[in-house]
């Protein structure tokens, strides 16, 4: 991992959120990005750093992805006239296979951006995850798909 | 030229992200409680925004002004999911009950974190 690097990229950041292109600022942004990958130092030193890179980009876009997708599907929904039938709301409750906390919120955002689904609550061990869904009449073959969907892919980042 | 054809598509761009906005305003209308109303919200609400954001971008040619519609679109889609499982949590914990269409037969409400 190239610290170099990560420091100027969050530097630029810093000047794009801040929205002050002077050198000074940069200057300030560099010594803040500086302290902050000192406090993250343990944490961000990996081998098969780039390979993971390609999984976080097919996790990027498999998101937006499925945000379009739902995105339609409320739409339609919602303007259909006789919504209430089509409506067959549920709570499910998902086994978790994913154990660490970072896993965890990331499905459940990834989840909650599904068609249909959104995250409401983990059980106190850390093993469900419950779910509400729009259309709740086939659960297994829901928690199939993000067993094999989402889950997988966010294994093959973190493992 | 390439200035009026950038200029129809964030006008395209902007009437479909409003559009998206517009819908789930309905949805939160007509759907019967808050967990359904919190899919039309966090879905359709946070693509019109998204739209919005991608339509400032595509039409002002300035590089600092896209590089902030961008950072305003990234935070956008990491925050959304957040407070939506926020609000659900929070009512569900409060006791606040699913429409009665729901099943709810698999929520052990007593397995809930505190």
């Amino acid at each position: 991992m190239n610290f170099a690097l990560v420091s100027v990229i969050l530097a630029l950041i810093w000047v794009v959120i801040t929205a002050n292109t002077s050198e000074l600022n940069l200057l300030l942004g560099w010594l803040i990005a500086l302290a902050a990958l000192w406090l993250v130092r343990d944490q961000i030193i990996t081998p098969r750093f780039f390979q993971k890179m390609r999984w976080v980009l097919a996790l990027i876009f498999l998101f937006f992805f499925e945000l379009g997708h739902s995105a339609i599907k409320v739409a339609i929904l919602v303007i259909t006239p006789n919504m209430k039938k089509h409506l067959k709301p549920g709570i499910i409750a998902f086994p978790l296979s994913v154990k660490s906390d970072i896993e965890i919120t990331l499905l459940a955002n990834l989840i909650t951006l599904t068609p249909g689904t959104l995250s409401v609550d983990v059980s106190k061990d850390h093993k469900i995850l419950y779910i509400h869904a729009l259309s709740a009449d086939n659960k297994e073959e829901l928690i199939n798909s993000i067993a094999q969907g989402f889950e997988k892919k966010i294994m093959k980042v973190f493992s | 030229m390439i200035v009026q054809v950038f200029q129809y598509l964030a006008g395209g761009l902007m009437i479909v992200g409003g559009l998206f906005s517009l819908l789930a305003a309905v949805g939160i209308l007509r759907l019967p409680d808050l967990y359904t109303r919190m899919h039309a919200v966090s879905k359709a609400g946070t693509m019109g925004a998204g739209l919005m954001f991608v339509a400032i971008a595509v039409v002002s040619f300035e590089v600092s002004v896209i590089l902030r519609a961008f950072a305003g679109f990234v935070f956008l889609f990491l925050t959304m999911p957040v407070s939506a499982h926020l609000l659900a949590r929070a009512s569900l914990l409060a006791g606040y009950k699913p429409s009665s269409a729901t099943d709810i037969t698999d929520l052990d409400i007593k397995e809930l974190e505190e």
